[in-house]
């Protein structure tokens, strides 16, 4: 197993550098001009090229990308054109929110969706069955944007229950924390939810034809015992894929939670930095987003040997 | 006991168990003494000489300080001066600094800083960069004292060192002003009323400022940038929400106390909230604008351009922009920011009036136009620019031009208007901005206004009787003659076309009723601002 892991982390390397070279080159042949964001309307063509060169935005693609790979392969992701900062630090910063946001998110969701989908699985045709897939509709249905600003006009403006934006770090209490993730959370999950129960429906009710389930049923075992302990465990690896999967509807979707939200993670650093074409900052945010992905695969991969017994690598 | 109460002690008593952790208990009194601020953006870099964006400027105010300051008489009033002396021929000026003032890293501000400092500021100012055409010397005299000295007389100095467009001359230690003008500085070490917190600095979410104990404020009543900056908070912070139903909602809330620029669309919303108050924030308001490339067909010819000053509405303009507000709005027959001691709106009659479509239409045909496609950037995130390209599209449609409306983003248009090319070769026909009234009074920093061709604005106008009225301005010596000048400057302007103005347009600003002090101006002004609990 282990050295399935390291030959696993082994290969992400060939695949972060074509993300690489790919997000360079994109950046390198799309419209726009940071330093003309720099310069401000009222500055001259000279003006512009006079930042451009400072910045080394003139310099041939080669020259740019071979310094950049450079400073990459040294742990360095660069500095912002715009504050001036290192990215890292930058990253640093909004990273926290983030986490926080998924964190709390991927929570709501199993603790949500899977006992929604075992239940709609169990009393399949019913009307309980489905309600919890009518809900589910209308989850994949609504857009985030939607489903927060309903929520902050419901949750905080008339009934005044929590805050309508922004973060509080963790060091300064788990509830000033929490508040303020639990609407951006709920809005985020919506669709994540909606998804993962209705997979967990879909594959438990496969289970749920098994044989070995009807031998617990006649071996006198409780409801709960078989759905949660028997049937739930042999329906976790496409669930757990779906799971895995989601994150990277999560990425997708905290941009626009944390924008709704005013909350200062890497969703809302991404679009200000492609606005403002922040090249290094958009550079170093994709290489994180694509080496989580890669990692968040191999973990799946690996809770699938833990799952599913029969699973060897 | 409400629901938030038992949802709050619910997961604090989780938290405890979990974390260990607690929520601090914040005292009403430190609320009261932090201003919580939505700024009109995000404080990306704070180089207020490298980054000459509003939003910059804005928050450099706080942090440092000018030799003078514009008061709201659009006067320039001594700030960090106790003196000043020109010679008989006007071509030396001798300054003498106020006694007592510090940087906020403790250090004196000697006149070796100032040297440094105005040199930065002048290599991006446009009226910096006149100066330095007829600048002989700029010298420390002694700690308090420095001379400029010039192969002749720049009547604008005052104003020039006053004024507050975009970069400001903003005073800095000399350490920090020696950086290279096109590079960014690393320190934020002003003298101004607040120091910048840059470790709370989380660029595109917060920026904070803290009040600068060691402050010495004039003695005279603060006016704009001029006069006595009394800071009465402790700590300022500046809260960027990129969604305005975000901030209208946490304005309402209460998680914030002051929302710069409410959109128009959200204000009536705020209007109703009885904790809320909502005013005009900057009576010299905006001017919306769109560019004609002068370099091609059709807009190559003056013709072509006259016909479509001829036929546009500007209450077309105003009402895609701000509404049915009324109050917020008016026509403007030119260039210049109405309502200011030298606004003329001579020559301005094409702007007037019932629309021509039929002879514009003749007009157009007389240029040549047959047709070819007119290539109209409008950058889409932007709502000012967004509902300006909408109207044009229509008024072009209707003057029988076949428009090639290109719908794409700010940063896109901001590059692609640089391009000299042919509009089918990746250049443009048009595009839309629009110019702060405060930069629009006079030509002194009116970069929009300049027709001298290829050092021109974008889409480069030529037009030598504006350049020459615009020079008339800069040698006028009272009130009167800068007067008439702006008028000729407007007339000729108008004749040549050399942009199109679509309007006059202001914008509100609103803010918790618990804060008081809230004045009128071109940016917002901190000093004088107070918070109750």
């Amino acid at each position: 197993m282990l050295s399935y892991i390291l030959r696993r982390i082994v290969a992400t390397l060939p695949v972060m550098a074509i993300v690489a070279l790919f997000v360079f080159s994109l950046l390198y042949i799309a419209p726009g001009d940071p330093a003309v964001v720099i310069a401000g309307d009222q500055a001259s063509p000279e003006d512009v090229e006079r930042i451009r060169q400072s910045l080394g935005l003139d310099r041939p693609f080669l020259v740019q990308f071979g310094s950049w790979v450079w400073r990459i392969l040294h742990g360095d992701l660069g500095t912002s054109i715009f504050t001036n900062l290192p990215v890292s630090a930058m990253i640093g910063q909004r990273l926290g929110p983030t986490l926080s946001l998924m964190i709390v998110t991927l929570l709501l969701t199993i603790v949500v969706a899977v006992p929604l989908g075992v239940v709609a699985a169990w009393k399949a045709g019913s009307l309980i069955d489905r309600i919890i897939m009518g809900f589910a509709v209308f989850g994949f249905s609504l857009p985030v944007f939607v489903v927060g600003y309903m929520l902050a006009y419901i949750f905080a403006l008339e009934l005044e229950w929590l805050p309508v934006q922004g973060y509080t770090p963790l060091t300064q209490g788990f509830w000033p924390w929490l508040e303020n993730l639990i609407l951006p959370s709920i809005a985020l999950g919506c669709v994540y939810i909606a998804l993962v129960a209705r997979i967990t429906r879909a594959s438990m009710l496969e289970v749920l034809q098994q044989d070995y389930i009807r031998t617990a049923k006649a071996k006198g075992l409780g409801q709960g015992g078989i759905l949660f302990i028997h049937a739930l465990k042999n329906a976790a690896v496409p669930i757990v894929t779906v799971i895995g999967i989601g994150i990277a509807l999560l990425i997708g979707g905290a941009v626009v939670t944390e924008s709704v939200f005013a909350i200062p993670g890497l969703g809302r650093l991404t679009i200000d930095a492609i606005l403002r074409r922040d090249y290094p900052v958009i550079q170093g945010i994709v290489l994180l987003f694509s080496f989580v992905y890669v990692l968040v695969n191999l973990m799946i991969d690996v809770i699938y040997t833990l799952v599913d017994p029969r699973i060897r690598y | 006991m409400d629901r938030r109460t038992v949802l709050k002690g619910l997961a604090g008593a989780g938290g405890l168990a979990l974390t260990g952790l607690s929520a601090p208990a914040i005292a009403q009194g430190a609320s009261a003494r932090t201003l919580r601020f939505v700024p009109q953006a995000n404080l990306a870099n704070f180089d207020p000489i490298w980054g000459t964006q509003y939003v910059v400027r804005n928050a450099a105010a706080l942090v440092w300080d000018t030799l003078y300051g514009i008061d709201a008489q659009l006067q320039p009033q001594r700030q960090m001066i106790e003196s000043e002396e020109t010679s008989d021929d006007g071509k030396i000026w001798t300054f003498k600094l106020r006694p007592g003032l510090k940087f906020h890293d403790g250090e004196p501000v000697l006149a070796k800083d100032i040297v440094a400092s105005l040199s930065r500021w002048a290599a991006r100012d446009p009226m910096g960069l006149m100066i330095i055409a007829i600048q002989q010397e700029l010298t420390a005299v002694d700690d308090r004292t420095f001379k400029w000295v010039l192969k002749q007389p720049f009547p604008k100095m005052l104003y020039a060192l006053a004024k507050n467009n975009a970069p400001c001359s903003f005073i800095m230690p000399e350490r920090i002003a020696k950086t290279d003008p096109f590079k960014q500085i690393t320190e934020y070490v002003g003298s101004g009323p607040m120091k910048f917190a840059k470790s709370e600095w989380v660029p595109g979410a917060k920026s904070v400022f803290e009040k600068f104990t060691d402050y010495v404020p004039r003695q005279e009543k603060a006016s704009w940038l001029a006069g006595g900056k009394q800071i009465m908070v402790d700590r300022v912070e500046w809260i960027v929400m990129p969604d305005p139903a975000t901030a209208a909602a946490a304005l309402q809330n209460g998680e914030v106390d002051w929302w710069e620029n409410p959109i128009a669309d959200l204000v009536p919303v705020l209007k109703k909230n009885k904790n809320i108050s909502v005013d005009i924030g900057d009576p010299l308001g905006n001017i919306g604008s769109f560019r004609m490339n002068h370099l091609f067909a059709p807009f190559n010819d003056v013709r072509a351009r006259r016909a479509v000053l001829m036929a546009l509405s500007q209450e077309d303009y105003m009402r895609a922009i701000v509404g049915d507000d009324d109050a917020l709005w008016k026509s403007l027959p030119g260039f210049f920011t109405p309502d200011t001691p030298v606004y003329n709106e001579m020559g301005g009659e094409i702007l007037k009036g019932k629309r021509d479509f039929d002879a514009a239409k003749k007009l157009l045909a007389e240029s040549g136009y047959s047709g070819q496609p007119v290539t109209c950037l409008v950058a889409q995130d932007q709502p000012i620019t967004k509902a300006q390209g909408d109207v044009t599209a229509d008024l072009l449609k209707r003057l029988g031009m076949n428009v090639d409306f290109v719908a794409t983003d700010w940063g896109t248009v901001g590059s692609r208007r640089a391009a000299k090319t042919p509009p089918g070769q990746g250049g443009w026909n048009m595009f839309h901005s629009w110019h702060a009234g405060a930069d629009c009074i006079t030509p002194a920093a009116y970069t929009a206004i300049r027709a001298n061709g290829d050092k021109a604005w974008f889409g480069w106008p030529s037009s030598p009787n504006t350049e020459k009225e615009i020079t008339g301005w800069f040698d006028a010596k009272s009130v009167d003659e800068e007067k008439a000048a702006i008028g000729r400057v407007n007339k000729a302007a108008i004749e040549d076309v050399v942009y199109a103005p679509t309007g006059f347009f202001l914008t509100y600003t609103a803010w918790r009723k618990n804060v008081s002090g809230i004045t009128k101006g071109p940016l917002p002004f901190f000093w004088g601002v107070s918070k109750s609990a």
